[in-house]
C-alpha cells in the first residue's frame, strides 16, 4: 500500500531528526547535526532489507517517490517563503560577505571536482 | 460571494498551495520552451519566481506572511521539505556515498573554513575589529543559522547577529540563483560533484533550490553533505573559529 512508503520515508525521517539532536547534543551544540542526512541513510538501508525480503512492493515504491517528485515544487513553495527583502536589506557589508562566501565556494568546488577527476570509473 | 471565496481559500491553505505552486511550475515550463529553448531549466524560473514574489511580498516569510498564501509557508516549511529530501534517497546507489564520502568530509570542512574566512575579511575590513563580531559575521557567512546560534553564544549585539543572519541570507539566494547558471562551469553534473557542492555550499535551502534547478537525480547527493554543514558549524563556530579569530585579530 501506498501509505506504507510514506510511512517509511516520516519514521525514518523522525528518527533521523531524533538521533541528529542527540548527536547535537553530545557535541555540547543546541543543533541538529545530520539529521536529515541519517534518515537518508535509514531509508536507504531500511529498502534494501525490505528489498531482499521480497516486501519491496510497486505500491510502496509509489509512497516514497511521490514525495520525492514533489520536491521541486516544494523547493519553490520554499524559495517564496524566504526573507528576500531581510537579504537585500542589509546592506552592502552583508551583501558582500554572503557573495564572498559564496564565490570563494564555487570557485573550489570547481577546483575539486577537477582535481579528482579520472581517479575514479565512471 | 467574495466572502464565500475567501474564506474557503483561507480555510484551506495547503490546497491554495498546491494550486498556486503548479499553476507556476507550469507557466515556468512554457516559459522555459518559449524564451529560452530550453536552456534555462523551468524548475530554476520557477524558483527565481519564487524568489522574486517573496521580495514583492516583503514579509520575513516571504509570501507566506500574506494570509491567502499561508499554506505557501506550510508547503514549503522545513517538515515537508526535509520529507521530500529524504524520499529522493530512495532508489540511490550506496556506494557512491562510500565511494565519495571521503571528499564529501573534506568539503565540509574546506567549506565552513572559506566561508568563515570570506565574511571575517570583509567584515574586518569593513571597520568590525574585534573577535566577537567577526566571528559571528563570519559565520552567518556559512548559513543564516550558523551566524545567529555563533553569535549568540559568544555574546554579539543584535546588530552584528542582524548582519550575520542578512549574510547568510544573501548566500542562500545567491546559491539558489548562480547554480543553474555555473553548473557546467564547475563540472555539475556527477553525484560526487554534488557530494563535493553541497559539502562545500553548505546553504540548505540554496544548495537543495540549486540543485532542483540543474538536476533532480543530484539533489541526494547534496543534500547529504549540506545536511552536516549548519550542524558542523554551529559546533565550530563558536569555538575553533572564534579561538583562531582571537588570535589573529
Amino acid at each position: 500500500m501506498i501509505i506504507h512508503g510514506t510511512a517509511l520515508v516520516s519514521l525514518c525521517l523522525l528518527a533521523g531528526l531524533a538521533t541528529g539532536r542527540l548527536l547535537g547534543g553530545a557535541l555540547g551544540v543546541d543543533a541538529d547535526v545530520g539529521g536529515v542526512g541519517i534518515a537518508m541513510l535509514l531509508l536507504i538501508g531500511g529498502c534494501h532489507l525490505l528489498e531482499r525480503r521480497g516486501l519491496l512492493t510497486a505500491p510502496l515504491g509509489h509512497g516514497i517517490t511521490f514525495w520525492g517528485q514533489m520536491y521541486v515544487p516544494i523547493v519553490v513553495a520554499m524559495a517564496a517563503s524566504q526573507n528576500v527583502r531581510g537579504a537585500l536589506a542589509g546592506g552592502w557589508m552583508a551583501t558582500a560577505a554572503g557573495l564572498a562566501a559564496t564565490a570563494t565556494g564555487f570557485l573550489l568546488v570547481g577546483i575539486m571536482v577537477r582535481s579528482g577527476a579520472g581517479t575514479r570509473p565512471s | 460571494m467574495t466572502d464565500v471565496v475567501r474564506d474557503t481559500v483561507a480555510a484551506n491553505g495547503l490546497l491554495v498551495a498546491f494550486a498556486v505552486v503548479g499553476a507556476t511550475m507550469l507557466v515556468s515550463g512554457w516559459l522555459s520552451t518559449c524564451c529560452t529553448g530550453g536552456r534555462v531549466h523551468g524548475s530554476a524560473i520557477a524558483i527565481l519566481l519564487g524568489l522574486v514574489a517573496a521580495a514583492v511580498a516583503g514579509g520575513p516569510r516571504g509570501v507566506a506572511d500574506v494570509p491567502l498564501l499561508a499554506g505557501v509557508g506550510l508547503l514549503g516549511g522545513p517538515m515537508l521539505r526535509d520529507l521530500a529530501i529524504v524520499a529522493t534517497a530512495f532508489g540511490v546507489r550506496p556506494q557512491e556515498f562510500v565511494r565519495s564520502g571521503a571528499i564529501g568530509i573534506v568539503s565540509l570542512v574546506t567549506g565552513l573554513c572559506t566561508a568563515f574566512v570570506a565574511g571575517g575579511v570583509i567584515a574586518w575590513t569593513c571597520g568590525y575589529r574585534d573577535a566577537v563580531s567577526v566571528t559571528t559575521i563570519g559565520a552567518g557567512a556559512a548559513t543564516y543559522i550558523v551566524g545567529p546560534v555563533t553569535g549568540s553564544a559568544l555574546g554579539a549585539g543584535s546588530d552584528v547577529i542582524a548582519l550575520s543572519i542578512a549574510a547568510g541570507l544573501v548566500k542562500a539566494v545567491a546559491v539558489m540563483v548562480a547554480t543553474p547558471l555555473l553548473a557546467s562551469t564547475i563540472g555539475l553534473s556527477t553525484p560526487r560533484a554534488a557530494m563535493i557542492y553541497g559539502g562545500m555550499m553548505g546553504t540548505n535551502s540554496g544548495v537543495m533550490a540549486g540543485l532542483a534547478a540543474t538536476d533532480p537525480a543530484l539533489v541526494p547527493y547534496g543534500a547529504m553533505t549540506a545536511t552536516f554543514y549548519t550542524g558542523l558549524g554551529c559546533l565550530l563556530g563558536p569555538s575553533v573559529f572564534f579561538m583562531i579569530a582571537r588570535a589573529i585579530v
